[in-house]
């Protein structure tokens, strides 16, 4: 049997260094959750399919259940916890609120760095931009309806309001 | 997940090196086709050679020429101005395909060696020649609603499930790489993947080793009006029944250039030759469109299951070819 040797990587997590040891074999979402306890990533279908164990990944949203840890070395990763302002909750988080965006919540974190990364491009997006920007993020509670209706309210589109 | 063992180098004759040099080693640039079956134990490489420190991630658009690098995600391919503007089809195809995630995570080079999404191929268990040699192939007789009408063989008629290269089959793109001995080539596009035949666990031309460096596609006048539609069994994240890359160049009325490739109905990127034929010289009208598509499923082979893909396919490239058509004229190009 292949003898494992565990691997020593660093990375920026939410703006501190952290320096662990893992398998090669260790996806991201479980030196996460399991080493660095930030259980705000959520495990779903653990087949890169449901976007929950969304984290921001030098700024771009990725599956961390798809990724190994040690392809993480040297990046820079933000989950939920890293997402909020220092005193509460970021304006697309107060939007989500505002509108019900979340019903069971499971994959609001995936939903708010998803989004995150799609505002950070573009500033605006239409109704259709933020359904293909949410194509990867499946939610069984909302029907989306409340998640987009919160994402152009947020961005001063519609007033919100407007059946989407 | 079995164990293995991960490096990373800067240099790609290390990286060559690395690989060539171990039966059981792998290259992994954005992992969501190595991860994935690596989760399954559908492939088992004892060690993977992280490509993404390489400097091979830059999109370079030239006069005549784009340059797109090994490890440009395909996120930014998709953006990027330059592709946008000169090969529309493409962005549209990238952007059809998977979800933003994945295409953050996920590379052009990698997108040509994405695995088929076969489900015996995936289950670790099936009879499967593609997986196991000699085994067997348990869809020519399964459950083969998903499965390739053509370019299939009496071994395996597993769909090559990339939306990406059904744009680049139809554009004229070449595959730059590096071989284990250090020497570069050049692949024509239409070459790189191999017909599945008696050997479908054999799907490229590339050696053990060697590396896929970039794409160049050159520029094509076609191209810039060009467009990729894709018909699934959902409108988002999820892989083609049918699609087609289409490219027109019309004047006064009659086409002059057309370019055509299929997504979806087949064992490798699949360009229609005999469609393009099918309509340069004569006038764009959907007569003509549904002639070209009769000739792009001539050769079909349609089984049980998925005998609906040989007229989805058709429908599906008259109407790219209709819709494109009825696109207001570009400005003349270069």
């Amino acid at each position: 049997m292949l003898w494992e040797v565990r691997m020593r990587i660093s990375l920026s997590v939410n703006n501190r260094s952290v320096e662990s040891t893992v398998e090669p074999r260790t996806l991201l979402v479980d030196l996460i959750r399991d080493d660095l306890k930030l259980t705000g990533t959520k495990v779903g279908c653990d087949t890169g399919q449901c976007g929950t164990c969304t984290v921001l990944l030098d700024g771009r949203a990725v599956k961390s259940c798809s990724m190994l840890a040690v392809q993480a070395e040297g990046t820079r990763v933000t989950t939920i916890e890293g997402a909020n302002a220092e005193t509460g909750l970021t304006d697309l988080q107060e939007a989500l609120w505002a509108e019900h965006g979340v019903q069971c919540g499971y994959c609001t974190p995936g939903m708010v760095l998803a989004l995150q990364d799609l505002l950070a491009t573009n500033k605006a997006p239409t109704e259709q931009e933020i359904r293909c920007g949410l194509a990867g993020n499946l939610c069984r509670c909302t029907g989306y309806q409340s998640v987009v209706r919160a994402t152009l309210a947020l961005t001063g589109q519609n007033g919100g309001r407007n059946d989407v | 997940m079995r164990p293995l063992t991960y490096e990373r180098a800067t240099a790609i004759d290390e990286v060559v090196r690395r690989v060539a040099n171990r039966p059981g080693a792998a290259f992994l640039a954005g992992g969501t086709t190595v991860v994935d079956l690596l989760k399954l134990d559908v492939i088992t490489p004892d060690l993977l050679v992280d490509v993404r420190d390489l400097p091979l991630g830059g999109i370079v658009a030239e006069p005549g020429r784009i340059r797109i690098g090994a490890t440009a995600s395909n996120s930014d391919v998709a953006v990027h101005p330059a592709v946008r503007e000169r090969c529309p089809v493409l962005a549209e195809a990238l952007l059809a395909g998977a979800s933003p995630q994945l295409r953050n995570m996920a590379t052009i080079a990698g997108n040509l060696l994405q695995r088929t999404r076969c489900t015996y191929f995936r289950d670790g268990q099936s009879a499967c020649n593609k997986r196991e040699p000699g085994t067997g192939c348990s869809a020519l007789n399964g459950v083969n609603r998903d499965h390739a009408v053509l370019g299939g063989s009496d071994d395996c008629i597993a769909v090559f499930p990339s939306d990406a290269c059904t744009a680049l089959a139809m554009l004229d793109t070449t595959v730059h790489t590096v071989r284990p001995d250090g020497a570069t080539r050049v692949i024509d596009f239409a070459e790189l993947h191999t017909a599945p035949g008696h050997t479908p666990h054999v799907e490229t031309v590339l050696e053990h080793g060697e590396l896929i460096t970039g794409l160049v596609v050159e520029d094509l006048p076609a191209a810039r009006r060009s467009a990729y539609l894709k018909v699934r069994d959902r409108t988002s994240y999820e892989f083609a029944l049918a699609s087609a890359a289409v490219a027109l160049e019309i004047t006064d009325g009659v086409v002059t250039a057309a370019r055509i490739a299929l997504g979806g109905v087949a064992t490798r990127p699949w360009r229609s030759h005999a469609a393009e034929e099918a309509l340069i010289g004569g006038p764009a009208t959907t007569e003509r469109f549904a002639g070209a598509a009769a000739e792009a499923l001539a050769g079909a082979r349609p089984l049980a299951g998925n005998a609906f893909k040989v007229r989805l396919a058709e429908q599906t490239l008259i109407t790219a070819l209709t819709d494109l058509a009825s696109r207001p004229t570009e400005e003349p190009s270069s």
